[in-house]
């Protein structure tokens, strides 16, 4: 992959990826809720089979812009948008994209494990079964991918009839996870993914992001820089709505280019 | 970006700010005493003066235990805040810093020691000519590579590195004039021998001193240039 740092501006500020190494590419993206501007101009590529983090403060638009990528803003009314996200360069919002079939390959986990009230099964099944009738035994055979792919499989294969209210928060991540990868997304959305785990399951949660990159593309939203630090590749700061910097998570953390990135991760005043 | 010198006093956090500082003020304060040690191992034997010299070595103690203190102020930072960014690079930068600085001294306790040796075998002041002129050359280097680092001036800091060449080379052609005293006279060669070994003693705080100023550039623009040639710094370094 080339990796070109432009040294341009504000919210054109990108890192060059070449289209081929390319998931998800914002182009001149903006969002309102009503009259109040959350996002302005933004334009950035995801690489694909790696780890981008958006950092930025509360209300920053970070977790707005995870969202719009796989159209969670739909059903809201007051929003409007400008611009267009391509999905290895399909546009999302064109008509013959469903929205199904997009939440399909672009998955999203939230800071809160929300696992469905059934069994540990039932919950990684449930996206399979949606899809249609499948042979029970293929199910099995996805059910326990899954949950390998999730690093829970070691911990619940004796008990996989049991509630999954029955496991840990760090556990119930991991299954939301599992739920998500049955059905074999090409992107994963994680909206702080860790921000409700004690450090341990944390840690576990970074470990899986680090694995699943081999075969899929994450975003991650969090709040946690050190977190950013640690598992991202990519990392893109974000302000008031616009895309102040992003590039390789080395330099980031140790050469910020912009003042602006400087103040926010070392914590000073802006 | 390139950082200003009140950089380590803006954080959310006053709590931080204090310790950045503490560790450079700490740090200026190993520098000063270093500095001073040199001077004295110098003038001990400029001037015959065997008891300064000895108090040269009983210093060095002071000098390591400030190099533990301040890696220990480091380490604390580094496991307490996480630092990133410039605030990471002021960290890696004094305790690196602080290590050329403890080399610096053992360089004073040699000078201390042979100069020593030198007044015992009362062997006249050859070489003394030498020995001046290169210890002023080190010393104005290593003030202006400390004055760098607490103003965050890689000009200054690149004027040292620059200094460094020319000390090197004063040090070859030294060592040459001393080299034909040895020919010329062999019983000059014991005491000549001592000169050499605390002019080699110069030459390597001249070294240390150069590292001194290229971790100011690190700290200041995030750019290693410890293996960069110094005729390629100018070029590299006004880039950024």
């Amino acid at each position: 992959m080339t990796v070109m740092q432009h040294t341009a501006h504000g919210s054109r500020a990108l890192i060059d990826f070449s289209p081929q190494a390319t998931s998800l590419e914002v182009r001149d993206f903006g969002l309102r809720y009503g009259d109040k501007t959350a996002l302005s101009n933004l334009t950035l590529r995801v690489p694909r089979h790696r780890v981008t983090a958006f950092i930025g403060p509360s209300g920053c638009g970070k977790s707005t812009l995870l969202r719009a990528l796989n159209r969670l803003h739909d059903l809201n009314e007051t929003v409007t948008r400008e611009g267009s996200i391509h999905l290895e360069g399909q546009d999302i919002h064109a008509s013959s994209m469903v929205v199904a079939e997009l939440r399909r390959r672009v998955g999203m986990v939230f800071q809160v494990p929300n696992p469905f009230p059934m069994s540990i099964y039932d919950n990684v099944a449930f996206g399979l079964r949606l899809q249609g009738h499948l042979p029970k035994r293929q199910v099995d055979d996805v059910v326990e991918w899954a949950l390998q792919s999730a690093a829970l499989w070691d911990e619940v294969k004796d008990r996989l009839r049991a509630s999954a209210w029955s496991l840990s928060g760090g556990q119930q991540q991991r299954l939301v996870i599992a739920r998500t990868l049955a059905v074999g997304p090409e992107v994963l959305l994680l909206d702080e993914p860790a921000s409700a785990l004690d450090p341990i399951s944390s840690l576990k949660v970074e470990e899986l992001i680090r694995n699943l990159k081999s075969t899929l593309t994450l975003v991650l939203v969090t709040h946690n820089m050190q977190q950013a630090a640690r598992v991202s590749d990519y990392t893109a700061f974000l302000q008031d709505g616009e895309l102040v910097e992003y590039g390789p998570t080395d330099t980031l953390f140790t050469n910020p280019r912009l003042a602006r990135t400087e103040n926010y991760i070392t914590g000073r005043m802006a | 970006m390139d950082i200003t010198s009140d950089i380590h006093s803006q954080h959310i956090s006053r709590q931080f700010n204090h310790e950045l500082e503490e560790l450079k003020t700490h740090l200026m304060a190993m520098g000063g005493l270093v500095e001073k040690q040199v001077q004295d191992a110098v003038t001990a034997l400029l001037e015959a003066d065997s008891s300064l010299a000895e108090r040269v070595i009983n210093n060095d103690s002071a000098v390591n235990d400030m190099q533990i203190k301040i890696d220990d102020e480091c380490t604390r930072v580094l496991a307490r805040r996480q630092p990133a960014a410039s605030d990471l690079r002021l960290v890696l930068a004094v305790t690196r810093a602080a290590s050329d600085l403890e080399r610096v001294g053992d360089e004073a306790s040699k000078i201390a020691r042979n100069a020593i040796e030198l007044i015992e075998s009362d062997s006249g002041s050859r070489g003394f000519v030498e020995v001046r002129v290169i210890s002023e050359h080190v010393r104005r280097m290593m003030r202006d590579a400390l004055t760098s680092f607490a103003r965050l001036d890689t000009e200054l800091a690149l004027q040292v590195v620059e200094e460094d060449q020319k000390v090197d080379s004063e040090y070859q052609s030294a060592m040459r004039s001393l080299m034909t005293f040895m020919m010329e006279d062999a019983r000059s060669i014991s005491p000549v021998l001592g000169i050499m070994w605390i002019l080699r003693a110069l030459e390597r705080v001249g070294d240390h001193t150069n590292n001194l100023a290229e971790y100011v550039v690190y700290l200041v623009k995030g750019l290693d240039i410890r293996h960069t040639d110094p005729d390629d710094l100018d070029e590299e370094v006004g880039d950024r």
